[in-house]
């Protein structure tokens, strides 16, 4: 996405001084870092909610408890949620230190959310279709990666301005 | 912020990040461990969660005779409103056979009522249904022991009337009837009424525990539950 853009904004981006770009890439960091950290918290409960058994009942109103004791909530043994936890905590650091200027986190980053985006997609997936259940704090974590695509988008759109 | 053209200078970032490690970490360990020992020692259904249903006069009877073991005359009685295909009532199962085991049939009464949730379960009623259909001949608890230790397999199925058939077989049944009951009226009526009861009751999911007629919190724990019994045969039922 960010390629198209390029071509239709970069005649323009000669106006902008690179301070400002990344400025602008600061505060796009910044709120990434802040959604990881809920997204970190919301894991978090997932991960104890499900290796603590607190799924302890089926309800007539389907929720979490059936999308965490679903077979589809453990990849090789582990709770999704755990790895869910780890991607949000690796996102936050890339965010933190892209914040401070490392380039190298900003691609890592851009990587971990790109798989976080398909991950979200494959697991919404399964929750409307599949399972045909939905969990509050796994649409929670879901609306947070898309919301971070997003803004990992637009801050690769303005660094790819910046750096012309 | 001058410092973000030349990264490696500060250690800030790495300090927030430790310090957000750290609080992660610590959190979840808190977190876990509350989850795994509830705080109060009391159980829980004593406050909003509890109602005193065998004396509720909107309770429902439920399914007649109920699917019972243990002596009448126990003092404990324990009923369960159950789903064969729900996960959770799968891991209570052990936990409930342990108990049994433990009491014996003359202090703790145990009793199933069918709950099935066919919203979530594609299973559950043609699984209550041959739980009903080997009650027919007289073996309902043999067959609830098959449903729940091999729920795995036959809830994954795409039609689980085969696997119904073989622990038909295995627990010595008379297949055709049980076939037939498995589609009877009476055996739709028996889940109907035990569901009935369930709504009554103000169940919403299961497993359900009630203990001498008190519901049991879904989080309470097998130490409370043992209290609770303790109490029940203490008391006499009372």
């Amino acid at each position: 996405m960010s390629v198209q853009r390029e071509g239709i904004v970069a005649p323009k981006a000669g106006a902008e001084t690179t301070s400002d770009a990344d400025r602008r890439g600061t505060l796009l960091y910044t709120i990434a870092a802040i959604l990881s950290l809920v997204g970190l918290a919301d894991a978090i409960y997932l991960t104890i909610e499900h290796l603590a058994g607190r799924s302890v009942q089926c309800t007539i109103v389907s929720g979490c408890s059936e999308v965490l004791s679903s077979s589809y909530a453990t990849i090789f043994g582990l709770p999704l949620a755990s790895i869910g936890a780890l991607a949000y905590f690796t996102v936050f650091s890339c965010a933190i230190l892209a914040i401070f200027g490392y380039s190298s986190a900003r691609i890592l980053l851009t990587i971990v959310v790109a798989l976080m985006f398909l991950a979200t997609l494959w697991l919404l997936f399964v929750q409307a279709f599949i399972l045909q259940a939905f969990c509050a704090y796994c649409l929670l974590s879901a609306g947070i990666t898309l919301t971070l695509t997003g803004i990992i988008v637009a801050a690769a759109a303005r660094h790819k301005r910046a750096v012309r | 912020m001058g410092s973000k053209q030349k990264p490696g200078k500060s250690i800030l970032p790495f300090v927030i990040i430790g310090g957000v490690l750290i609080i992660a970490i610590g959190g979840g360990a808190l977190l876990f461990r509350s989850a795994k020992q509830p705080a109060s020692p009391t159980p829980k259904p004593a406050s909003s969660n509890s109602k005193t249903a065998n004396t509720s006069s909107t309770a429902l009877v439920g399914a007649k005779p109920p699917h019972a073991k243990g002596s009448e005359s126990a003092p404990v009685v324990l009923e369960e409103f159950g789903d064969f295909e729900c996960p959770p009532c799968g891991l209570f199962y052990p936990q409930l056979k342990k108990l049994e085991a433990d009491y014996g049939p003359d202090k703790l009464r145990v009793v199933f009522r069918q709950f099935p949730l066919p919203t979530i379960h594609k299973h559950a009623i043609i699984s209550a249904y041959a739980a009903e259909a080997a009650g027919f001949q007289g073996r309902f608890w043999e067959m609830y022991d098959k449903l729940y230790t091999d729920q795995a397999t036959w809830s994954k199925a795409p039609d689980p009337r085969t696997f119904f058939l073989d622990y038909a077989r295995d627990i010595g049944l008379d297949v055709p009837r049980f076939v037939q009951d498995m589609g009877s009226p009476e055996a739709d009526s028996r889940v109907l009424f035990d569901r009935q009861r369930g709504m009554s009751l103000g169940v919403t999911g299961t497993p359900t525990i009630f203990v001498n007629g008190r519901m049991l919190a879904p989080e309470t724990t097998d130490k409370q539950l043992r209290d609770m019994i303790d109490a029940g045969i203490k008391s006499g039922g009372k």
